[in-house]
């Protein structure tokens, strides 16, 4: 299996000082201070001109004419722009979408039109003057309405749009990718199982509620030069898609700088290009002058990505003893107006829509299908949640069928190093069975709890996950290294950090590399004029993949350092070795340099010249093995993922029979991080990807009139968890089984902790009260109407 | 109208439209901007601050209602070293993104004057009003919790 890894570079991975320890974050004084400054805490003096939006109400509609005229005359008004002036489209992995809307709007809050103005109330007041007449049209919200026959197209240009070359669209329908996995005789599995189970799960949409609204202020300069500072995920790729979607104005690459400070929180919702496309655009019209541009709690509701809802049609065939024999998984993906993000999630879904299982014979349909509802996009999970909230629900049914333990039928069937994936690679080296093992454990699994309280009842479930980070074959990482004169250290990277501790992580890697404690090593938040490449921070790849990228550059600056020695001292390169900060020899252990005497001046020869200068050195990285190149019928034959992260999730719950109310006393979750660089960061992980999950099955939902408008978009309606809505208890549990081409062998584990969250809170409603709800969310209400079902039932 | 107040120990004279916002103020005339702008409808607590002694959403006070009165951030506690509640959630990593933490600092600095030895149950009632989505509240409720007790030696 290893062979499939041409990466070999590592440094010894024995005594371990720096990775593997529970630094404090490098980030924490700048955070528990008030000194972290994000981009709306910046100032730009008394030009800075304000940016407000106008919104289509309308969720299908043609624009027949916009007049400005009235808000143009308002009081404040600097410039207003419309479609007109930027008829260019844009997108992440398929152009669909127009900066602002050409001829139709497709959302409930599409954006028409945009005024600048000297101060925010009065570009909010302006927008309102901007009269915009509407042919409304009638919106397609339902996914598998917009596939039926005789349906409406949304974009019928969609054969013209420009995509990935992993993308299938289907000419004529909604459907802007189809991706298909076949593989085995799935038929013939099914007609010879002994048991076959199908049925449909429901999950709706989603938002990331980040606490930190969207914002973005640009400034296209009068040297033509467009800087845009944004709370951003993805700098560099937003210069790109800035650039391309701009060129007819002029604009390359090194005519823009994006510029990202602390972001406050991701999750996906700030990946990619949303609304700051906006803010770029508008700043053209306005040399001279910065635009900020703002998302209120609405507008983040409603005009970002949202996770995309799905409706699962689920059949898994076994045999009696409990060998999982075939899956059919057809994911019909609410994608919203525009996919250009979105449609990756759906193949991402499709490629993995088996589950962390060994399946010889497998049909996988993943269809990502327009709908009037807002863009779909990454959110942290990116498809898998919603796909195993119906896969993990359905295994524990099949067990119970069969009369097997769920717990022992997921240990059978679980996929373990070297087993075949769904599109035909083989399964990098995994600890699930330990995560189920310790997970079970942790919750007590198979010994029955009785409430103390005749009202309620207590359960218990277990759910498994599994995730691939979901990137084009060719996302790299790069870093730059250099010393300063006291041997403390300054690094740049274009991984954001986002609060999971990435700047953190790449600081112990270099300093395990080069015997440099965390606190001399500074690591900066990107800005693409200074900092080398990253593709984005998503995917829970750059503790993986940019985590490389440093370890290479502090390995180049090792040699660099073993270098200056030699030539001064004459030992071997091989001979040497860096601890506590200063270089070593095997061969002469009186010898002892410390790094602060020589990475900037060098040393001093003999002959009074000196030898060596400033340490400087560079890493990339880029997964060479991946391709994703496949056949578009079967998807066999690429490698399209890098490797899989694992794991379990358990609770222990109680339910108050009357009235449904759920309380999670304990909640455990495993995960194998290969390595746990910062064990302390990777439990925040765990916390708070599971408290995450946790809301998308007790309480979240998005929830739409019929008309395609958001009902709930404030946390007043839409509620996430407070500091009350938490398990009684959480247990995190971290496995490491190496990632043989992982830095140290880490592999990411960010998204992957809210996975298991809402299955497994579905098993444990079953196992509590013998009930089954197969839609998300599991709310109170729900739970108590399904008791009186189940109740109702037994009394006839 | 003219507004008077003390923010961080420091007196400001300013004029101020009738309509505006004390967060807005405060970041935006008096350059404070640890209070941040998070939903503008007092959800989410990011724009706690604390006036007079007690925590108040700053999205919710007019700039005129502080006229006269005295408010502290998250700043103010931070000039001369942080508390030990802050160097507990520093070594305890309580805080991932920190969008959130200027109010929830606040929060349970208010709570632990009030009440220094608090319960589980305490600390989560002090900090429900404001929201965190990274952490799980957690992390942050242990350090909290630490202060309780004593801080962390």
């Amino acid at each position: 299996m290893t062979t499939d890894y041409p990466f070999e570079a590592k440094p010894e991975n024995g005594d371990l000082k720096t990775v593997g320890t529970s630094a404090v974050r490098i980030d924490g004084l700048d955070k528990v201070s008030g000194a972290a400054e994000f981009v709306d805490d910046m100032d730009f003096g008394p030009g800075l001109l304000h940016a407000a939006i106008v919104e289509s109400p309308h969720a299908y509609a043609r624009i027949v004419s916009i007049d400005t005229s009235k808000a143009e005359a308002a009081k404040g008004v600097v410039r207003i722009a419309t479609g007109e002036d930027f008829p260019y489209k844009f997108g992440m992995y398929m152009e669909d979408r127009y900066i602002f809307a050409q001829d139709y709007v497709r959302f409930v809050g599409e954006q028409v039109a945009g005024v600048i103005a000297r101060s925010h109330r009065e570009a909010v007041q302006a927008a309102k003057l901007v009269e915009v007449e509407y042919e409304v049209l009638t919106p397609l919200l339902d996914p598998r309405g917009a596939v039926a026959d005789g349906a409406e197209l949304i974009h019928p240009d969609l054969e013209d749009y420009t995509h990935v070359p992993w993308f299938f669209p289907q000419t004529d329908t909604n459907i802007a990718h189809l991706r298909k996995i076949r593989k085995g005789d799935t038929e013939k599995a099914f007609a010879e199982a002994d048991y076959v189970l199908e049925d449909t799960y429901h999950v709706p949409r989603y938002a990331h509620c980040a606490i930190e609204p969207h914002v973005t202020v640009s400034k296209l300069d009068q040297a033509d030069r467009l800087t845009v500072w944004t709370a951003s995920q993805s700098p560099h790729t937003q210069r790109h898609l800035f650039a391309e979607a701009l060129a007819p104005l002029g604009f390359t690459h090194k005519d823009v700088r994006v510029i990202t400070p602390y972001v406050g929180g991701g999750f996906g919702g700030k990946a990619g290009v949303s609304m700051e496309i906006l803010g770029a655009a508008m700043a053209t019209l306005v040399k001279g002058r910065p635009v900020k541009l703002r998302w209120t709690r609405e507008q983040e509701f409603y005009n970002t990505y949202q996770r995309q809802g799905v409706v699962a049609e689920l059949k898994v065939g076994v045999m009696n003893d409990g060998t999982i024999t075939a899956v059919e998984h057809k994911l019909y993906w609410d994608a919203g107006a525009y996919v250009e993000y979105g449609a990756n999630v759906v193949n991402a879904a499709g490629l993995s829509a088996t589950g962390p299982y060994r399946v010889p014979n497998i049909t996988n349909d993943s269809l990502c299908i327009y709908t009037n509802l807002p863009p779909g996009g990454p959110y942290r999970g990116f498809g898998y949640s919603e796909f195993h909230f119906g896969l993990e629900s359905h295994m524990d049914r099949i067990a119970e069928a069969i009369g097997m333990d769920p717990v022992e039928f997921r240990r059978k069937n679980a996929i373990v190093e070297g087993d075949e994936l769904a599109y035909g690679a083989s399964m990098n080296p995994s600890g699930m069975l330990e995560a189920i093992d310790k997970t079970a454990e942790a919750i007590e699994w198979g010994v029955e709890e009785e409430s103390d309280n005749p009202n309620t009842v207590i359960g218990k479930g277990l759910a498994l996950f599994w995730k691939a980070p979901a990137m084009p074959p060719n996302s790299s990482s790069a870093s730059f290294l250099k010393f300063n004169e006291d041997g403390s250290i300054n690094i740049t990277v274009s991984g954001m950090e986002l609060g999971q501790g990435y700047l953190t992580v790449m600081a112990q890697i270099a300093g395990e590399v080069l015997s440099v404690p965390v606190e001399k090593i500074r690591v900066e938040t990107p800005d693409t004029d200074r900092n080398p490449y990253e593709w984005q921070t998503v995917a829970s790849h750059v503790t993986w993949s940019s985590g490389l990228a440093v370890e290479k550059a502090a390995i180049e600056a090792r040699g660099k350092i073993f270098d200056v020695i030699h030539q001064v001292y004459g030992y071997e390169d091989d001979s040497l070795y860096l601890e506590d900060e200063a270089v070593k020899c095997r061969t002469d252990e009186s010898f002892s340099k410390p790094l602060r005497d020589f990475v900037i001046d060098g040393i001093q020869t003999e002959d009074g010249t000196w030898r060596g200068g400033p340490i400087v050195a560079s890493g990339k990285f880029m997964p060479e093995f991946t391709n994703a190149n496949s056949d578009p019928e079967t998807g066999q034959g690429g490698h399209p993922n890098v490797h899989y992260t694992v794991g379990a999730t358990g609770v222990v719950l109680e339910i108050d029979k009357d009235t449904g109310r759920i309380w999670v006393r304990k909640a455990a979750l495993a995960v194998d991080a290969g390595r746990a660089i910062n064990p302390d960061l990777v439990n925040g992980q765990i916390t708070g990807g599971l408290v995450q999950g946790l809301a998308t099955v007790l309480y979240e939902d998005m929830r739409f009139d019929e008309n395609g408008k958001l009902l709930n978009p404030n946390f007043t309606d839409y509620k996430i968890p407070t500091a009350f809505d938490i398990p009684d208890e959480i247990i995190p549990i971290i496995v490491e089984v190496p990632q043989p081409d992982g830095p140290f062998g880490a592999r990411g584990v960010g998204e992957h902790t809210m996975i298991g969250a809402a299955p497994v809170i579905a098993n444990a409603v079953y196992n509590a009260l013998g009930v089954r709800i197969k839609s998300m969310p599991i709310t109170q209400e729900k739970v108590a109407m399904a008791i009186i079902e189940k109740f109702e039932e037994r009394a006839e | 109208m003219n507004l008077t107040i003390k923010v961080n120990g420091e007196e400001w004279a300013l004029d101020v439209a009738p309509a505006d916002v004390l967060l807005d103020v405060l970041r935006e005339r008096i350059g404070t901007k640890s209070p941040k702008i998070g939903c503008e409808r007092g959800d989410c607590g990011s724009c706690t601050i604390i006036m007079d002694g007690r925590t108040v959403r700053s999205c919710l006070v007019l700039a005129v209602e502080a006229d006269g009165h005295e408010i502290t951030t998250v700043e103010g506690i931070s000039y001369d070293g942080i508390s030990e509640l802050q160097t507990l959630f520093l070594e305890n990593n309580s805080f991932q993104c920190g969008f959130c933490a200027p109010g929830i600092v606040l929060s349970a600095t208010e709570l632990l004057e009030n009440n220094p030895n608090p319960t589980r149950h305490d600390v989560q009632e002090a900090l429900a009003g404001n929201l965190c989505r990274c952490t799980g509240y957690e992390p942050i409720i242990d350090a909290v919790l630490a202060a309780g007790e004593g801080g962390s030696e």
